[in-house]
């Protein structure tokens, strides 16, 4: 019963063009069924996500370990709400990050748990940058 | 007690069957003159209207699965073709998902009578066990059934419930990508659950066979919890406890026909009518009712894991429920303590599944905790201690005393009275406290409500002329067939009438021998075409939102009501939520946006659209399409109009229901009284 052959072929690595995303904006694209955000973050985000005292996190993480060196400003998280799977909103929510309207979980501009029933991080998927405009997730 | 049969059949053929198999012998021992408790209530009749739930879903569930496609793209549009081309297939739709809702409700009263008479107690430990077995393996189909028609509410109950099975340490992941067959909840899923959701009715008939089997050799419980000492106890299964059945079964009937034919959306939600979508949450997800405390239970708990589990146990804690209470008296009857704690639970578990249909925030989740405390507490502390410390009244020596002592029982009729009372009161404070400056979309009088309800024929054709001239530009109609405007109950259109309103659309055909797509006229068996040929290109015209299909918009949109009148409505047949919201919503565009509201470029301020900023702009002005009828002209009428007529879209067969419901009422109420009055008779003598 897991994932026939077809399944895991239309899961293979997929590239994705960030030139007409501008600062404070993000995309949503689908990679393996899941919807994949790649947010654009502004300098006032990217700031907030790295005052925080990372012990103090229910999933502690620092923005650094969240993004590509050399890349900061892009934040590329699988949006689906660690709790039960729905998917945050962006921008919403306390900490200029996502809202999860199911039960309330609230995540930071780095994706990471804030507040609310989630026990951890969006997770970040697998993805590299093949140029600077561009990156292969998967 | 159900030892080797001496029945004989009288006819040489059945006899020289009986010889090789004597499957008759066990029909007579088990249903004819199996000793039946005669001291038994009407409580009892559940186990045979359960038994007959279960045929009828498996009945029309069979037959429902010869028109379906569990398929991604095609099941949402296959169960809107179900309801709107098979031949009573809105009847089979609405038995099938009704049915489920009817089904747990018995199985509810079911579990708490035996709760209450200690039907549990030994030596029924193994016919308890199997019923909780039952249970589970109803709440998986129930589940499953639920997401087959892939609209929004199926997807994210699927997404929601298959991702519990996460919180498992370790496995949990591979678990979940083994239940969705890929990375999320997809084809895979909706195939594999459709195949899964055939499959289990027949293992639960096969464990309601074990169920009947132990019930049969253990015998019935009873109201006074003493087993059948002589034969004056008891009576034989027929015609006695058959007749009393067939009653208890046609009053449970007409419960279920008032959901069928007058209420069929009423336990389902809104959303459901939105095809899947797995790119939007909707914003409040909830489980059917029968789910509902459970839910609250889970959500109830912070930590994801502990609240898995604590929804799990707090079905599997049923199991362990023989060992829980060592009481030895069965009944509560007996049991004054008992019987109070018992009502209490029953209250905990209907407030319980109250809360878990609420959002999760403030007051909710406090009461949450304490509930599920409540709920756990009355297992595994009330009812152990209970067992211990409680002096139980005289017991009768035999069940035919107990019928020669009858009397005082109102006492726990009352408390459930005066408990209801005070719910509907504190419900109502906090309903008027709630509707103070909200938005509710102002109730009109529609043609169509009510048990004898029927469309204006001159407002659908009227509603017609506003989508063509006004609608149409964004919005489709993709269910509706140009023929469908001459079926009956619809706008009434003859055959040439049809033939001449298709013939003004074009329509795209193909490809032709030379391989190209080209356009032709309409024609009767084609479906209204869509203004924009996907949805991307629908949203990208419009400012990133897309304009809805409107042929089951009336369905698809709700508005919350509200305890206490999400009761009333029950009485009342009030359905039209939809046609109140979507006519409220054409009439509430507002030039002035009232102070702390902000709309956003492109946007528009409408008093009763969610969040207030919609997309649309006000599409309806007075004047705007011309009546030839000399009805006025105004904003009011042609939103009144369009709403009937996309109320006929959503539901095009809804006067045949009504007429049909009424049919079977007068014979389901004749019915019932020429059983009752049956039984009256076969019992005369045993009273």
């Amino acid at each position: 019963m897991n994932p026939d052959a077809s399944t895991i072929a239309a899961g293979a690595p997929i590239e994705v063009d960030l030139s007409p995303v501008a600062e404070g904006q993000d995309i949503k694209v689908f990679w393996r069924g899941k919807p994949i955000y790649i947010s654009h973050r502004t300098k006032k985000q990217i700031d907030e996500a790295r005052a925080v005292n990372v012990a103090s996190l229910p999933d502690p993480q620092t923005d650094e370990a969240r993004v590509k060196a050399g890349h900061e400003q892009w934040l590329v998280v699988i949006g689906i709400c660690t709790h039960l799977g729905c998917i945050p909103i962006a921008h919403e929510g306390n900490y200029d990050g996502f809202f999860c309207p199911c039960h309330g979980s609230q995540y930071d501009s780095s994706g990471r748990i804030r507040q609310g029933p989630a026990p951890a991080n969006l997770p970040v998927p697998p993805y590299q940058f093949v140029s600077d405009t561009k990156i292969q997730i998967g | 007690m159900s030892g080797p049969s001496d029945y004989q059949p009288s006819n040489p053929a059945l006899q020289w069957i009986e010889r090789r198999l004597p499957i008759l012998g066990l029909m007579h021992s088990s249903f004819v003159v199996y000793p039946t408790p005669r001291n038994l209530n009407y409580w009892w009749t559940f186990g045979a209207i359960l038994s007959f739930m279960l045929g009828m879903q498996i009945l029309t569930g069979v037959i429902l699965a010869m028109h379906y496609t569990p398929h991604a793209d095609l099941a949402f549009k296959s169960v809107e073709l179900i309801v709107r081309d098979v031949n009573f297939g809105w009847l089979l739709r609405n038995m099938h998902a009704c049915g489920a809702s009817m089904f747990f409700f018995a199985v509810y009263v079911h579990m708490l009578r035996g709760l209450y008479y200690g039907s549990y107690k030994e030596p029924r430990e193994v016919l308890w066990i199997l019923g909780v077995i039952i249970y589970l393996l109803m709440m998986a189909t129930g589940f499953m059934g639920y997401v087959l028609p892939w609209g929004q509410m199926s997807f994210w109950g699927a997404t929601v419930i298959t991702n519990l099975f996460s919180a498992i340490p370790y496995v949990g992941e591979s678990i979940v990508t083994l239940l969705w067959g890929g990375y999320s909840v997809g084809n895979p899923t909706l195939n594999r659950f459709f195949s899964l959701h055939y499959l289990l009715p027949f293992l639960i008939a096969g464990v309601v066979v074990l169920h009947v089997w132990a019930l049969h050799v253990a015998g019935q419980n009873n109201p006074d919890g003493v087993e059948p000492k002589t034969e004056k106890d008891t009576v034989p299964f027929t015609p006695h406890a058959t007749i009393k059945d067939m009653f208890g079964v046609s009053c449970f009937l007409l419960l279920y026909a008032w959901f069928i034919f007058y209420m069929p959306n009423y336990l389902g939600d809104a959303d459901n009518y939105i095809p899947a979508n797995p790119g939007v949450t909707p914003p409040h997800i909830v489980p059917e009712w029968y789910y509902l405390p459970f839910y609250a239970i889970l959500r109830s708990i912070p930590n994801k894991l502990a609240g898995v589990i604590g929804m799990f146990s707090a079905i599997i804690i049923l199991c362990f429920l023989p060992w829980l209470d060592a009481a030895k008296t069965r009944s509560s009857k007996y049991r004054p303590l008992a019987k109070q704690f018992f009502w209490i639970f029953v209250a905990v578990c209907i407030l319980l599944g109250y809360l878990g249909a609420q959002p999760p925030e403030g007051i909710y989740v406090i009461a949450g905790r304490v509930l599920t405390v409540c709920y756990f507490a009355y297992f595994l502390i009330v009812l152990p201690l209970l067992s211990r410390i409680e002096t139980p009244r005289p017991v009768p020596n035999s069940i035919s005393e107990a019928i020669l002592s009858k009397g005082g029982k109102a006492v726990a009729s009352v408390m459930v009275a005066i408990v209801a009372a005070g719910a509907l009161f504190l419900g109502s404070m906090q309903d008027a406290r709630a509707s103070e400056g909200s938005d509710q979309p102002p109730g009109n009088k529609w043609s169509f409500s009510g048990p004898f309800g029927k469309f204006d024929r001159g407002a659908l054709q009227r509603g017609l002329k506003v989508y063509k001239e006004v609608c149409a530009s964004c919005h489709g109609l993709s269910f509706i067939a140009f023929r469908n405007l001459g079926d009956p109950g619809g706008p009434g259109y003859s055959v040439a009438q049809v033939a001449a309103f298709a013939s003004d659309y074009k329509v795209k055909d193909g490809p032709n021998d030379a391989g190209d797509m080209f356009e032709r006229p309409g024609r009767a068996a084609d479906y209204f075409p869509s203004p924009f040929p996907n949805e991307q290109a629908a949203r990208a015209a419009n400012g990133g939102a897309a304009p809805p299909d409107l042929s089951l918009i009336t369905k698809a949109r709700s508005y919350k009501r509200g305890f206490p009148w999400f009761i009333f409505d029950f009485f009342t047949q009030y359905q039209e939520q939809g046609p109140d919201y979507v006519a409220a919503v054409l009439q509430g565009f507002e030039e002035k946006v009232p102070e702390g509201v902000t709309i956003p470029e492109g946007s528009y301020y409408n008093k009763y659209f969610p969040g207030h900023a919609i997309k649309m702009p006000k599409p309806l002005s007075d004047g705007q399409v011309t009546y030839d009828d000399g009805s006025p002209t105004t904003v009011a009428q042609y939103a009144k109009d369009v709403t009937t007529f996309l109320m006929w879209t959503a539901e095009p067969h809804m006067e045949a229901r009504k007429r049909l419901g009424f049919q079977v009422f007068v014979f389901l109420i004749i019915f019932a009284g020429l059983m009752y009055f049956t039984k009256k008779k076969v019992w005369a003598d045993s009273h």
